[in-house]
């Protein structure tokens, strides 16, 4: 089970919590100049990143708001969250290394400071 | 015991060869849906000069990892055609594979708990008998008396209030079957290559024309994609993008125990599917992690909520432990239906998008997929899984409606 630091409660059990897919979707500017294409592509094509994934989560259980995650889809390792309408964390080179520092579950959410490596998958 | 006293090793069914330089055609993934694939290549259309290539070892992925239930009882008719037809294969390939995989016809029965269930579950029934589809609809002291050790009382906090129930469905021995086809295809010359990766395609303008792996460049003139949870990696490679999110996916085994479970069982509500395997394990499905991964395991609240579900179904089960647990990486569609057919990519062709389904699916998923390759256009059974269809709005949509949630 995931141990996830939402950004208002702190670290609770991932079954607070309900998935909601990749983050930084946005609304077509101009819906009626799409074309099949680019409707599907906005309706049902979704990156399916092996690696770091920009996600949103939703702390239904608590404080119900929406948060974004940068979390391994391999390690499951969770890596950054921030808040919705935030661009997504450079973590260009920050990550390289297996087991790389980063925001731990538990850690301040708001710091981009690395913390030490810990695993997401908690108890 | 010495190892003086050991049996001799039995005989491998397959070579290990070499890569060659050059193909006619190569398939990624050494799964059932690449060796089912590989298979009809070779006998449907006389391509032996193919090659599979498998990243880590032959069947180690999905195909080892599913809960091997066969069933053909989906809504919709494109569904159903394809499935029914896979379940007409299954019926044959013991014998035209000469490999008894015990593909044992033990029926699979669909649980309804609600009203909405019993109303969706009837029409199902009937939509399967327009389609040739074996399917009854089961009163609760019918289920009862084919499975006896299904609690049908109302104690529980989602009663049983009925049952779809299609007798010709079953289980088979998933690795038996992977092996059963591997063994046809190496006789039938086909090179069974593994430990070897795709790390690239080779491009000329937009026709693919090779393959990088880790064991060396391999030259090619049609490459098929059936590397289900990773097949987007593969796109990405190849410069194309599928819609397809990969999920983990549970499963697990009790200890072994005296045949106690006649038949399948599966309830979409309260989420588990039960059968008990030859041997005598209990096996038994969980539903999807809510999250993409790639890790091949998953979140153990999933399986407590599945021991939940089995427990209340199934009392005497209390008494069984957990032998081991597992997760697999499956291929989801936004509709819960596969995707068989061209892609952007010229001479590239792709099978993935089975979901949690893609076991039952093999022979047909294998059958058609050969067709589209070797005739670069689809079989009349895949047609409707194009990629298109995500652009045209012709969806499949089999989400609850294909029996059990995928």
């Amino acid at each position: 089970m995931l141990l996830i630091s939402c950004p208002n409660c702190g670290p609770r059990d991932e079954t607070e919590f309900h998935y909601g897919g990749q983050a930084h979707i946005a609304y077509p500017e101009n819906p009626n100049d799409l074309t099949d294409r680019e409707w599907a592509e906005y309706l049902f094509y979704r990156e399916n990143t092996k690696g770091t994934f920009a996600e949103r989560w939703v702390h239904s259980t608590g404080c119900r708001q929406w948060f974004n995650m940068l979390r391994d889809t391999v390690s499951y390792d969770i890596h950054s969250i921030y808040a919705m309408g935030q661009p997504r964390p450079d973590t260009t080179g920050e990550y390289g290394q297996a087991g790389g520092a980063g925001l731990a579950p538990g850690a301040p959410t708001t710091s981009t400071a690395a913390a030490a490596p810990t695993s997401s998958e908690g108890v | 015991m010495s190892a003086d006293h050991l049996p001799e090793h039995p005989d491998f069914l397959w070579r290990n060869p070499e890569p060659k330089s050059s193909y006619d055609a190569v398939i990624v993934g050494g799964g059932g849906h690449g060796l089912a694939t590989a298979y009809f290549l070779a006998k449907n259309h006389g391509m032996t000069n193919i090659a599979i290539l498998e990243k880590g070892w032959l069947a180690g992925g999905n195909m080892a990892r599913n809960t091997t239930i066969i069933r053909s009882n989906y809504l919709w008719d494109e569904s159903a055609a394809i499935y029914e037809h896979a379940l007409k294969l299954w019926e044959i390939l013991p014998e035209e594979l000469e490999y008894d995989f015990l593909f044992s016809q033990r029926g699979v029965m669909n649980l309804a708990h609600t009203l909405g269930d019993v109303r969706e579950s009837m029409r199902r029934v009937g939509a399967n008998r327009l389609n040739g589809v074996d399917a009854e609809w089961l009163e609760p002291d019918q289920i009862k008396e084919l499975c006896p050790i299904l609690n049908t009382s109302d104690n529980i906090r989602y009663p049983v209030m009925g049952a779809t129930y299609q007798p010709r469905a079953g289980i088979a021995k998933h690795d038996h079957v992977a092996w059963a086809f591997a063994r046809k295809c190496d006789e039938l010359g086909v090179d069974i290559i593994q430990n070897c990766e795709v790390t690239g395609f080779i491009k000329d303008g937009n026709r693919v024309t090779g393959v990088k792996t880790t064991r060396g460049n391999i030259n090619t003139e049609k490459v098929g994609l059936c590397a289900a949870g990773h097949s987007s990696v593969l796109a990405e490679m190849a410069g194309f993008r599928l819609p397809i999110q990969s999920h983990p996916l549970q499963a697990l085994v009790s200890e072994l125990h005296e045949p106690v479970h006649p038949t399948v069982v599966m309830s979409n509500h309260v989420h588990v599917y039960v059968s008990q395997a030859h041997k005598g394990e209990l096996v038994m499905g969980a539903g999807v992690d809510s999250y993409n991964g790639y890790g091949q395991r998953g979140s153990f609240h999933v399986i407590e909520e599945q021991m939940a579900a089995a427990v209340e179904l199934f009392p005497i089960f209390a008494r069984a432990h957990v032998l081991r647990t597992w997760g697999g990486i499956v291929d989801t569609t936004l509709d819960a239906s596969p995707i068989v057919g061209l892609t952007p990519v010229e001479n590239m062709f792709v099978n993935c998008g089975w979901g949690t389904g893609g076991f039952k699916g093999t022979p047909a998923a294998g059958l058609t997929f050969a067709h589209t390759i070797a005739t670069g256009a689809p079989h009349k059974l895949n047609k409707p899984f194009a990629l298109e269809r995500f652009e045209t709005g012709a969806l499949i949509d089999e989400h609850g409606a294909a029996a059990v949630a995928h």
